[in-house]
């Protein structure tokens, strides 16, 4: 188990490097020069090239690079171009924001998937079973800006139940300012995972060990619940750690049509003002969010899948 | 002495499909005693394994029991309730399944499986894994204290099915089915297992019956054995007379078949040649009519009854009705 885990962190960095670089490229690559688009039209040339020196941009990119992971190393993400903090603080500033979003919306969606799918599996081919598999696919087929501008107009617009814009302070406030883009963006995963759910547990349920089980007269309850559904779940961990990059996504929309403090609206606003450092950071900070929880997965799978453990 | 345990009374078992119904067992007979061991052969599809699920009441949705008794002590297992059923499984009757690499849960470990079957004890956990690693030591598992916090990936296919060997005698049932249970395994740990249920039958006192398309398997171990072919008895006696004196033409056949049984090098292996009918589609007659080279005019118009020849020997073939001469 040890080993495992060692030998996943150490893919986990690979990632992370290979990642970081790409993304360090290609921004570079995005058309219109930082320094005219900070500074403005009628910037003189001497403030320019006093900027591009500042921000290293005058090196060549190779020499960028390796001073960017230079600094990294030291726990050193640059500083914010226009108002001179640390990258580091402003990031993980919002980054509780964001965390704090997508952890709400999977503990929900997982919750209730898992429940919907374990439920329909248990009963296939029933009325229950339909009507899961029904809702299951419109709730799929929803894209998760849509569900979060219908349910600012219903829920906090006309209804007046939650709170429509910003993150809230204290934990109470903070939990109502989570209710509904925490709703929109894992209102698809609900019906994702129960599907998920749903046909992993018919497929287990189909196997010969169900059946030992029950000619053993083990109650049907604890068949469905610990032999049958601890295998099903496992691609379903899986998926949910990929899924965090998608919600990674999905919360950029959240945040910006809730108004929301956070990673996603924070990447938005830096790529629009060409403040590399910032997107530089927040793209470091979501991608090793991405990589430690698809680690993490892998992890979980492996606790409850000995056969894992032994097969890397 | 010989108490009756089991009685299959004219059971008829459908499956309802798409096509009609399938006739997967009609008018099945026989019993098994106390502490007998009675084997079931036939081909693949001859209706075995609808017949063990049947007993255990473990069909698939479909199946529709259309006639007939499952008499388990006396008390008719198709009119049980589901609660008495659950209390019967694991109990007083036990099943080994056929595949041993597929009949553990593969992400639970093998102590905690066999804590789980003893759910209806009222032991300590300690006892409960004491006495399922005195079982393991039974069927011949080395260093069981250890061997039960492994899981089932971490042995072979034999030690599997010994376990399961082990996990289905660990409430010493009265009936222990084994289906197939040397099918997927190698000859010599086909022998292993064999001489390891015959030493613990012993030793328990179970009766089991043992299901299987080997013939020498049977012969070895069983007392009493059942032919069945698509779905219906046509032999049934002592091990012994079937095997020295077959009444009918199907059990005739299967033991030339058997490849134990094939003395001369032969350049093409003998087989039945033919198909077994369509169950959903009988034809009239006996249904063995249409392999059999003895076959009549009467074999096509009417069944022939499963009928006692000698004492405990049926069969059900009209060869050995005494107006036929040949």
């Amino acid at each position: 188990m040890l080993n495992f885990a060692t030998r996943r962190f150490g893919l986990s960095l690979l990632i992370l490097f290979v990642a970081v670089t790409v993304m360090f490229l290609m921004i570079r690559a995005v058309p219109g020069d930082p320094v005219q688009i900070m500074l403005g039209p009628r910037a003189t040339p001497e403030l320019q090239a006093q900027l591009t020196a500042a921000l290293g941009l005058d090196q060549p990119i190779w020499k960028q690079l390796l001073i960017f992971y230079g600094n990294l190393l030291q726990g050193d993400l640059g500083t914010d171009v226009f108002s001179g903090r640390a990258v580091t603080d402003i990031v993980f500033q919002q980054l509780p924001y964001t965390l704090e979003l997508i952890f709400a919306s999977i503990l929900w969606s997982a919750t209730l998937g898992i429940g919907l799918g374990a439920y329909a599996a248990a009963h296939p081919n029933t009325l229950i079973d339909r009507i899961a598999a029904a809702i299951s696919v419109s709730f799929v087929a929803a894209p998760a800006f849509v569900v979060a501008l219908l349910a600012l107009l219903v829920f906090a617009v006309h209804l007046q139940w939650f709170p429509a814009i910003g993150a809230g302070d204290g934990f109470l406030d903070r939990l109502d300012h989570l209710v509904l883009p925490a709703f929109a963006i894992g209102l698809s995963w609900v019906g994702y995972i129960a599907r998920l759910v749903r046909a992993s547990m018919l497929e287990v349920m189909g196997e010969s060990h169900v059946r030992t089980a029950r000619a053993f007269g083990i109650a049907e309850r604890r068949v469905v619940m610990v032999y049958a559904l601890r295998i099903a779940i496992l691609p379903v961990v899986t998926v949910i750690g990929v899924g965090m990059g998608f919600l990674l996504s999905s919360a950029v929309f959240a945040e910006i049509v809730f108004a929301r403090p956070g990673l996603g609206k924070l990447v938005i606003d830096s790529i629009t003002t060409r403040n590399y450092p910032i997107v530089m950071g927040s793209v470091l900070i979501s991608t090793a969010l991405f990589v430690v929880s698809t680690a993490l997965a892998d992890l979980i799978n492996a606790l409850l899948d000995p056969r894992a453990r032994t097969a890397h | 002495m010989t108490e009756t345990l089991l009685e299959i009374d004219h059971l008829s078992v459908d499956y309802e499909t798409g096509r009609g119904d399938l006739k997967a067992l009609r008018d099945i007979t026989f019993n098994v005693n106390k502490g007998e061991i009675v084997g079931i052969v036939g081909e693949s599809g001859c209706g075995k394994s609808t017949l063990i699920s049947s007993i255990l009441r473990l069909t698939a949705p479909n199946t529709r029991f259309r006639e007939g008794e499952i008499r388990f002590k006396g008390q008719d297992l198709l009119q049980a309730s589901d609660r008495q059923m659950r209390d019967l499984r694991g109990a007083d009757i036990s099943i080994v399944f056929q595949d041993p690499m597929q009949t553990h849960n593969p992400v639970l470990t093998i102590g905690q499986q066999m804590l789980d079957i003893q759910h209806r004890s009222k032991q300590s956990k300690a006892d409960k894994l004491a006495h399922a690693a005195k079982m393991l030591g039974a069927v011949g598992i080395p260093d069981p204290e250890a061997r039960l916090k492994q899981y089932p990936h971490e042995f072979s296919g034999g030690m599997r099915q010994r376990i399961a060997i082990a996990m289905a005698l660990m409430s010493e049932p009265d009936l222990l089915i084994a289906d197939e249970p040397t099918t997927a395994l190698d000859a010599t740990l086909e022998v292993q297992i064999i001489e390891r249920l015959q030493e613990l039958q012993r030793e328990f006192h179970c009766a089991i019956l043992f299901i299987s398309h080997h013939l020498g398997v049977i012969a070895e171990l069983c007392d009493r054995v059942v032919v069945m072919y698509a779905g219906a008895v046509v032999e049934s006696g002592e091990v012994r007379e079937i095997f020295h004196d077959p009444k009918h033409p199907y059990t005739r056949r299967l033991i030339e078949c058997d490849p134990g049984h094939i003395k001369e090098r032969a350049r093409v292996l003998p087989t039945i040649p033919g198909e077994v009918p369509d169950l959903a589609n009988l034809p009239g007659g006996c249904i063995f009519r249409d392999r059999c080279d003895q076959a009549m005019a009467r074999c096509a118009t009417d069944v022939p009854p499963l009928d006692q020849l000698k004492e405990g020997h049926h069969a059900a073939c009209w060869l050995n009705h005494e107006e036929v001469t040949t």
